[in-house]
């Protein structure tokens, strides 16, 4: 397949509370086994040698583990490819002549910093209410392998773990929903002993941080599931509703 | 347990809530109304028809219990609608929705809102003049020139072509609105476990075969007046 000519039309915006716009870029001779974000490198320095200011966007591992790159490609979060992160997206997904729209990943709690960077700070703060566990490290500390966990839990724990918090849930959502993160960070805990000390506390402040930070309500679309990278199960979501109502009839 | 009601999730659950309520209404609604196509010239019908519209238990009890979840069911879900919508104040330019989801997923508002509409109208062909009988007029007899009257009312609601037309069409909505809704709401109250497979398959007989069996009512009444 010879190299690709490609229209881009990209969300501009200046600063947090600018006025964005989409602006329409070309770019050419774009090589199928690219990166969608070494393509954007490659428009960037186009913009740079002409002088114009280029495209701000989230990235840094550029190996699908960090989270950072959020983009919201074509009308889905991370592009249309499954399982990958916008970084991990090629460029063979698309076709010579195409016109990509590239736009933020948008909620009311993610908001634009600059063009496609958005402040995704309000899931750090969900994780400080409650996505921890407690552990004593004076010297004294228990082995984690001396407390037993069944297999099964075990892997469905990591299954959950292996969220990286890049947000294309959200992204994706119609509600703008956060409920896949919280499941998973909800989840990675309560399948382990370990996370049942403080189950009751974890599960009703991550919630009430993610009401709080202004994320909508889950109406089980399953989008989030489908263009998760990580494929995060809904089932995350359903323990974390029943943790919730365990948690709330408590006390 | 305080402010339950104030929780993403609480909403969630008691969205699900209500919404077994109404799918078990369905499921015992259904299952009255199907007997009158049996080959007994409503005879089986007039009778559950009495005891329904005459037991105490189910007037004084289950009738307001119902009402109360039909309306808390829609005022919820347009609050939120609404508080969804406020989640996202910037839309995107491009948006493709059917990469990841169902249309019935995406658009319960629209299917809940034919539903409502339905509703309407079935209160005004069927509840009001009920309620007026039997509590403004005092008339608990079931009765009508000596013969039990519900027969012949049903029968009488199916004659016009536009109402089993409409009928007919809410009924589609109510299909699209439970395809998506039955499976909803085990997830909404955290269901998750090996039943959970076998459930999805009955939430889709379930979603299709009650308004199916709906639709062959009151086509049947429709040919057979």
């Amino acid at each position: 397949m010879s190299n690709m000519n490609l229209t881009l039309k990209i969300w501009r915006q200046k600063g947090a509370n600018d006025k964005g716009k989409m602006v329409e870029y070309k770019v050419t001779d774009i090589s199928e086994h690219m990166s969608f974000l070494e393509m954007m490198d490659v428009l960037n320095e186009q913009l740079v040698n002409t002088g114009e200011e280029p495209v701000a966007f989230d990235h840094d591992c550029r190996e699908g583990i960090c989270g950072m790159c959020s983009m919201y490609i074509n009308g889905e979060a991370h592009g249309p490819d499954r399982g990958v992160t916008t970084c991990q997206l090629h460029m063979r997904m698309f076709n010579d002549g195409d016109t990509i729209t590239i736009e933020p990943f948008r909620a009311a709690a993610f908001p634009v910093i600059k063009d496609l960077v958005v402040d995704r700070s309000s899931f750090e703060r969900i994780q400080q209410a409650g996505g921890y566990i407690s552990v004593n490290t004076s010297g004294n500390t228990t082995d984690a392998n001396a407390i037993l966990v069944p297999k099964e839990n075990a892997d469905k724990a990591m299954d959950a773990a292996t969220c990286i918090g890049c947000g294309a849930c959200v992204a994706t959502c119609k509600n703008s929903s956060a409920m896949l993160f919280v499941g998973a960070k909800v989840s990675q805990y309560a399948l382990l002993p370990q996370g049942q000390v403080e189950a009751t506390e974890r599960v009703k402040n991550m919630v009430a941080q993610m009401d709080l930070e202004g994320f909508g309500n889950c109406t089980n679309t399953g989008a989030c599931e489908v263009e998760c990278p990580k494929g995060i199960s809904l089932e995350n979501i359903a323990r974390m509703n029943s943790e919730f109502l365990k948690a709330s009839f408590k006390g | 347990m305080s402010g339950l009601l104030k929780s993403s999730i609480g909403r969630k659950f008691a969205m699900a809530l209500s919404a077994f309520f109404l799918m078990f209404f369905l499921l015992q609604h259904f299952a009255i109304n199907i007997t009158s196509i049996f080959p007994d010239n409503g005879a089986t019908f007039n009778k559950l028809s009495h005891f329904m519209g005459t037991n105490g238990l189910v007037q004084y009890v289950m009738q307001p219990i119902l009402i109360f979840g039909v309306v808390f069911h829609f005022v919820m879900g347009f609050i939120l609608e609404m508080k969804n919508n406020s989640a996202r104040k910037v839309s995107y330019a491009k948006n493709n929705g059917a990469a990841n989801s169902t249309w019935m997923s995406r658009n319960m508002i629209y299917s809940g809102a034919a539903i409502l509409a339905f509703i309407v109208l079935h209160f005004i062909d069927f509840w009001f003049p009920e309620i007026n009988t039997k509590f403004i007029q005092g008339d608990w007899s079931g009765l009508h020139d000596g013969e039990f009257r519900y027969f012949h009312e049903l029968q009488h609601k199916f004659v016009s072509p536009l109402r089993v037309g409409a009928y007919v069409i809410a009924f589609v909505f109510l299909a699209l609105h439970l395809l998506h809704g039955f499976n909803s709401a085990f997830q909404s109250v955290g269901a998750n476990n090996k039943y959970t497979r076998g459930l999805k398959t009955f939430g889709k007989i379930y979603a299709i075969g009650i308004p199916a069996g709906f639709i062959i009512i009151a086509l049947f009444h429709f040919f057979n007046h």
